[in-house]
């Protein structure tokens, strides 16, 4: 990197060899090792697979699309894949993506410690994942799933004729890998930050996966119960959702969401952990605003648990609980507002450069920004009762989601993949994939909003033809985001065997993980660091960053 | 289609509204989505790493407020619109008195309509204009859920029991009806079309339709076929509950709760009748779950509005 100048020596000067991931080479001690470093390998592989099942389902839907009849797929073939396109995503993608890789690696570096509280638990958490990956992808082979993500009842429970059982079994098991991670995240950060490292020193990518850690802890229980719940009316015949014998179909909602609405933000806080890790430090400015960006980060954790009746909004619960849940849903908004405006904030007086996880991070921003207005249109109930259940809110919550969660991944994954694998990716690539996957994303979801408000039904296999062009720039916008996201494994894989050593700390970042060699030695530190200020010292306080240098600032171990 | 169309015609009164709402969240939102944005792009340009510009830290004080200020004024947006959205949604809620009240049966995966005097249609509905027209709806099997983008109008549809949703169009056409929940292989083909007359024409077209029966005499012949009448028939000499006046009267159950008579506690009765015993009669009534359904219940119900003092019936 030009004008990285290092001031300071790395703690842990590793000898050549032993690293994480020369510790062992056979397969063997992959699957067995309990370092935190290499299950989130483990982690980022299985992810990367799913992501890749998913996106195939969806490239098929994207493809029947461009046509107002339904001609190469029939009904339930395409019912089947957007159920697994949704169920893939969200629980086997966008869950476990930034907590159990990003989280996982960096969570013990940045705070100083070895590794996480309960290492086994750690390695068991992934293993629980792969199990219900595996359950998910019977379903799916067995005959496939036609009830949706969401398994509304009672579809699911009484007409369905596809594999619910071997889904929700799936969900369910994977639902403990996620209470795994964050018990242990929670206990991590309670008990092993280093000496000084105290809560308002802690990076905000760690103050997010606590946040997200809470919600998962707190949340996906009642997922457990509601799929339980389901089996159990399925598969046992009780009745709690069936009406006719005394059930309730719209408490199978209320459950549901009370969960799915609060997972979200399991996807959403890690991201914006990292955003903010990346604005502070390519614009070279300390974070504007600290504490609140930490009460904020809080707050959306908090009140989200709130926000689940805006999802019913037309389902036949009480109008005036609609009110109250409209409410609160405005006001959720609150806090996001806050960090974008931080974010924007923290640019101001900076000394920007613009490498590529700079690039997806201010991406994130603005997708961000317009997922989040959306949701207001949402919140208010006149307005959500036109949208409800249209392709206003595919393109909202993908914003949020793919334009927020999935940008903010692919930044981390750039910003963070000189420390994992101790070499650099070609910046050319690595730009052109991020400007390329801005505007394959706008491309695709952008005409949704419109094609929503006009009223086409979301998973609808056949469409009146006056959609017909909205559907077309969706799909052209579809193919061009496909090869952004083909773009980066291709370079980045090719890195590894002929990218050039990244050095410790390549962007000359404050945080303790860039303070350990790259990649890191098995037990992160070979001297525990200690921590003597605030994070993103970036510039000495009062005065601003140099123009045109990185330097001086100073990381978290060193004295102000 | 010969244009193209970016905004969907608006042909309802809730239409006018809701679009009213849209607009003026896309002016707010739009404000605030449009300054980040350019933000952004103003900081990015003037503060790249190689521009001289000022970069010395602006004042603590200055922070502080600037964060304060964003964060109430968010917060007092956020109110504000929450009370003016809800605002418009609570004056909506209730259809007025005259509406004409039109029955919906979802299955899957079609619509069935009937009107008040027994008309029927499937997948489609006639609607006079510039009338408000009142839809009580309920479910076979799954939930569905009715949705006419032009109205700006969508309600769930729920086996097990009544949603009600109510309209007025205001232009006349043919419109799209689809079904918006989720419900199984034909999802995306529960569609139809809500066909909009003026108000002489409705009502030649309403006159015109093979009408098998009325709905009140279809439930006055189930009363008797089912064996309601052996006791809540007036002239019946077992001791059970005379059904004149019940709706909107106040009913005692024997679990010492009072409710008030609607269409709600009739299906409870006739589903559950143990859970639901009337105070001060022998709990003998037979469930008749299984045995009547949605569209038989409706029926029943219309039978015995028919039997109350006033000529209309009340209504629940």
């Amino acid at each position: 990197m030009s004008g990285a100048t290092i001031l300071v020596r790395p703690l842990t000067p590793v000898p050549e060899s032993g690293n994480y991931l020369t510790a062992g080479r056979t397969i063997w001690s992959w699957l067995t090792s309990t370092d935190h470093k290499r299950i989130a390998i483990l982690y980022a592989i299985s992810i990367t697979v799913f992501f890749f099942i998913g996106a195939a389902a969806i490239a098929v839907i994207r493809f029947e699309l461009l046509t107002p009849t339904g001609q190469y797929i029939s009904d339930d073939t395409y019912n089947k894949l957007f159920t697994l396109h949704g169920v893939v995503m969200v629980w086997f993608f966008l869950i476990p993506s930034i907590p159990n890789t990003f989280g996982n690696f960096l969570l013990p570096l940045m705070i100083g410690a070895p590794d996480v509280a309960f290492p086994r638990l750690n390695l068991f958490s992934w293993y629980l994942n792969i199990a219900g990956g595996l359950f998910t992808l019977y379903a799916v082979i067995a005959g496939g799933v036609d009830t949706g993500w969401t398994f509304y009842t009672p579809f699911s429970t009484m007409f369905s004729n596809s594999h619910v059982l071997a889904a929700a079994a799936g969900v369910f098991v994977a639902g403990f890998s996620s209470i795994a991670t964050g018990v242990n995240f929670i206990a991590t950060i309670h008990m092993l930050r280093t000496e000084g490292m105290s809560w308002m020193r802690l990076p905000l990518f760690v103050w997010s996966l606590y946040a997200t850690s809470l919600v998962l802890i707190l949340a996906t229980p009642v997922l457990a119960v509601t799929l339980l719940l389901i089996v159990a009316e399925r598969w046992l015949g009780l009745p709690i959702f069936d009406p006719a014998h005394g059930g309730d179909p719209l408490l199978f909602q209320h459950l549901f969401w009370f969960y799915s609405h609060p997972a979200v933000y399991i996807m959403i806080l890690p991201a914006m952990g990292v955003v903010t890790e990346v604005i502070t430090c390519f614009a070279r400015r300390r974070v504007f605003g600290y504490d609140f960006m930490v009460y904020a980060l809080v707050a959306i954790a908090g009140i989200g648990f709130f926000v689940w009746g805006h999802h019913m909004f037309v389902s036949g619960q009480s109008p005036y609980a609609s009110l109250v849940f409209s409410f609160l849903s405005f006001v959720v908004a609150v806090p996001s507002a806050i960090k974008v405006f931080n974010w924007t904030a923290t640019l101001y007086r900076g000394s920007i450069s613009f490498e590529a996880p700079m690039l997806y991070a201010l991406g994130f921003i603005g997708l961000f920004t317009i997922g989040g207005s959306t949701g207001l249109f949402l919140a208010s109930i006149p307005v959500d009762i036109q949208v409800h259940d249209t392709y206003f809110v595919i393109a909202h919550f993908h914003y949020i989601m793919v334009g927020g969660s999935v940008s903010a991944f692919f930044a981390a994954l750039h910003y963070w993949w000189p420390k994992i694998t101790g070499k650099l990716y070609d910046e050319a690539w690595a730009r052109f994939a991020a400007i390329l996957m801005f505007f394959g994303f706008n491309f695709t979801f952008f005409p949704q909003f419109v094609l929503g408000y006009l009223g086409n039904p979301r998973r609808y296999h056949v469409y009146p033809p006056q959609f017909q062009v909205f559907h077309v720039m969706s799909s052209t916008g579809a193919s061009v985001l496909a090869a952004a996201y083909l773009l980066p494994p291709i370079y980045l894989i090719w890195s590894m065997r002929w990218g050039r050593a990244a050095g410790d700390n390549p962007w000359g970042a404050t945080g303790l993980e860039w303070r350990t060699s790259s990649p890191p030695p098995l037990h992160n530190f070979l001297n525990p660091p200690k921590v003597e200020q605030q994070p993103y010292a970036y510039h000495p306080e009062g005065r601003g960053p140099v123009p045109g240098s990185r330097t001086p600032y100073r990381t978290q171990d060193q004295p102000s | 289609m010969d244009a193209l169309d970016f905004f969907p015609e608006a042909a309802s009164t809730q239409a006018t509204s809701t679009d009213f709402i849209l607009f003026v969240l896309i002016g707010f939102t739009g404000i605030v989505v449009l300054s980040v944005l350019s933000l952004l792009v103003i900081f990015s340009i003037r503060f790249r790493r190689h521009s001289a510009v000022r970069r010395d830290d602006p004042p603590e004080w200055m922070k502080r407020d600037l964060e304060i200020g964003w964060s109430s004024a968010g917060l007092f947006l956020a109110l504000f619109l929450a009370w003016w959205t809800s605002a418009t949604e609570l004056s909506a809620l209730i259809a007025p008195k005259n509406a004409l009240e039109i029955h919906v049966v979802a299955k899957q995966w079609m619509w069935k309509v009937q009107h008040q005097n027994g008309a029927r249609e499937i997948n489609v509905l006639h609607v006079p204009v510039d009338e408000p027209v009142r839809l009580i709806m309920t479910s076979q099997d799954v939930i569905h859920s009715f949705f006419v983008p032009e109205f700006r109008m969508k309600q769930d549809v729920l086996p097990g029991r009544d949603t009600r949703t109510w309209f007025q169009a205001t232009k006349t056409g043919t419109f799209h009806l689809f079904c918006t929940q989720l419900c199984g292989t034909e999802h995306a083909r529960m569609t139809g079309e809500v066909v909009v007359m003026s108000g002489p024409d409705f009502a030649h077209w309403l006159t015109s339709q093979p009408v098998s029966d009325d709905l009140t005499r279809e439930g006055e012949a189930l009363f008797r076929s089912l064996g309601c009448s052996g006791c809540h028939d007036a002239a019946s000499r077992v001791q059970a509950p005379a059904l004149a006046g019940f709706f909107g009267s106040e009913v005692r159950l024997a679990n010492g709760t009072s409710v008030t008579g609607s269409d709600e506690l009739l299906r409870d009765i006739v589903l559950h009748p143990r859970e639901h015993s009337v105070a001060g009669y022998p709990s003998v009534m037979p469930s008749y779950a299984g045995i009547v359904g949605d569209e038989e219940l409706l029926r029943i119900s219309r039978y015995i509005h028919s039997l109350s003092p006033s000529p209309e019936g009340k209504q629940p």
